[in-house]
């Protein structure tokens, strides 16, 4: 390629030029990248927000209303513990009835699935120790096979009812286990990803929400929340 | 290259120049993310406001930025855009940008858009480099469509997400994956290529009867 004649290098340019144009170029883009930062950031959160209400909605069977519970410390908090940051702190999700009885958590989690990271939110009756539902909030499994586990109603309607800890077992060779779920063939590590999401989070949670039901905290938290 | 008229420099990058199709650049998005039309379209307009964006700009700052340091400007230019493109789809089209992953990121190295800064708006006069980049644009545009549309027609039986294969159709899953990108790229370069190859011939057909009667006449 040739080089056209305005960009022909002159000996008279002095680094001090070749400095202002760079930095001033830099300093021009950043105050553009600041001012669209600020238009757009409170729209994307807004609809992060949205998305993640409408899958608790989903996964808990419509509940009246929910308390955020926060993940610090190892215990549930509802109140944000001091010097806490809520985008940093994992979070959980307890949902009510009308009258205030708790219908059961909304659980977010993720692990590696067969692409790449699957992340998916369950609902947990730890009363029952069921599943109340499971929705896939982001994955990249292979269309046509891996990503029924997001799209195929058969395999996610199963985690409705069944009873935790999980166990895949291949379609068709189920005993009637109230603990089986059919994993989907064809997708046997996308499904056992699901599952083992499900088993391991509740394994890590679980003495949590035990904790959380024994203490006083939830009734005076069902008061509040209505 | 200065004699072009304004119809030239706009139809150049929609077909004798296509960048996808003639020119064989910006051959990563046209097959990563054009696994369904929609995310063809979204990816296509993305490029066409970063490079008519940048051809803007390039041309308008030409005299003021020294040669050394040109390509730099360039970049940063692009990259500005790319960034502003890329905030704007996470807030309107949330899903869509998901689908569209790093490759919003990724067309600050799209080599359509450094190709007609360096080749064309660093030279030209700004209302001859914004036609060049809505021509270009536009150009990948076309490719972007061409390729959404068969993958996923064959690849999901849909367009735009409506059932357009009535019946009971199983659609071809490879059209989605990476493979199908490559096939469905292969058979439309093949078609234009064939196309290209008679097109040649009848003209070189057509050309043959005069050459043969000035030859005669000189003789």
């Amino acid at each position: 390629m040739t080089v056209p004649a305005q960009f022909q290098p002159k000996p008279d340019v002095p680094a001090w030029r070749l400095l202002l144009t760079l930095g001033l170029g830099g300093a021009l883009a950043g105050f553009v990248l600041v001012f669209v930062y600020q238009l757009t950031l409170p729209v994307i959160e807004r609809n992060k927000a949205e998305r993640l209400a409408a899958a608790v909605q989903e996964v808990l069977k419509a509940p009246d209303h929910y308390d955020t519970l926060y993940v610090f410390d190892g215990a549930l908090t509802k109140t944000l513990p001091p010097g806490g940051d809520p985008k940093k702190l994992e979070t959980l999700y307890l949902g009510y009835t009308v009258d205030g009885a708790p219908i059961g958590f909304a659980i977010a989690s993720a692990q590696a699935g067969f692409q790449d990271q699957v992340r998916l939110i369950f609902g947990y009756d730890h009363a029952a120790g069921t599943l109340l539902g499971m929705k896939v909030l982001e994955s990249k499994e292979t269309p046509g096979l891996g990503d029924k586990i997001e799209k195929s109603e058969p395999f996610v309607s199963q985690f409705d009812g069944v009873q935790a800890p999980l166990k895949g077992v291949k379609a068709r060779e189920g005993t009637g286990d109230p603990h089986e779920v059919d994993m989907i063939t064809g997708a046997t590590i996308s499904s056992r990803t699901v599952i083992r999401i499900i088993n391991d989070a509740l394994d890590r949670v679980g003495p949590m929400l035990d904790a959380y039901r024994a203490s006083p905290a939830p009734a005076a938290g069902a008061e509040a929340g209505r | 290259m200065s004699k072009t008229t304004p119809q030239q420099d706009f139809f150049r990058g929609i077909w004798r120049e296509n960048p996808v199709l003639m020119q064989m650049l910006g051959l990563c998005p046209a097959l990563a993310v054009t696994n369904s039309l929609e995310n063809a379209i979204v990816m296509g307009i993305a490029t066409f406001f970063v490079l008519t964006g940048s051809s803007l700009l390039v041309s308008l700052v030409k005299t003021i930025v020294p040669g050394e340091v040109r390509i730099s400007t360039y970049i940063l230019i692009i990259a500005t855009f790319v960034t502003v493109a890329d905030m704007t789809l996470e807030a309107l089209v949330p899903d869509i940008h998901k689908a569209l992953g790093a490759f919003v990121a990724l067309i600050v190295v799209n080599c359509i858009i450094l190709a007609r800064q360096e080749a064309f708006a660093s030279k030209n006069p700004v209302g001859r480099a914004l036609l060049d980049a809505f021509g270009t644009g536009v150009g990948f545009m076309i490719a972007m469509v061409m390729m959404g549309s068969v993958r996923e027609i064959l690849g999901a039986g849909t367009l735009l997400g409506v059932k357009v294969i009535p019946g009971r159709f199983e659609p071809w899953v490879i059209f989605v994956l990476p493979p199908g990108g490559f096939l469905t790229l292969g058979f439309w370069l093949l078609l234009l290529a064939w196309f290209h190859q008679r097109r040649a011939e009848r003209e070189k057909l057509a050309r043959l009867p005069d050459a043969a009667v000035s030859g005669k006449e000189a003789a």
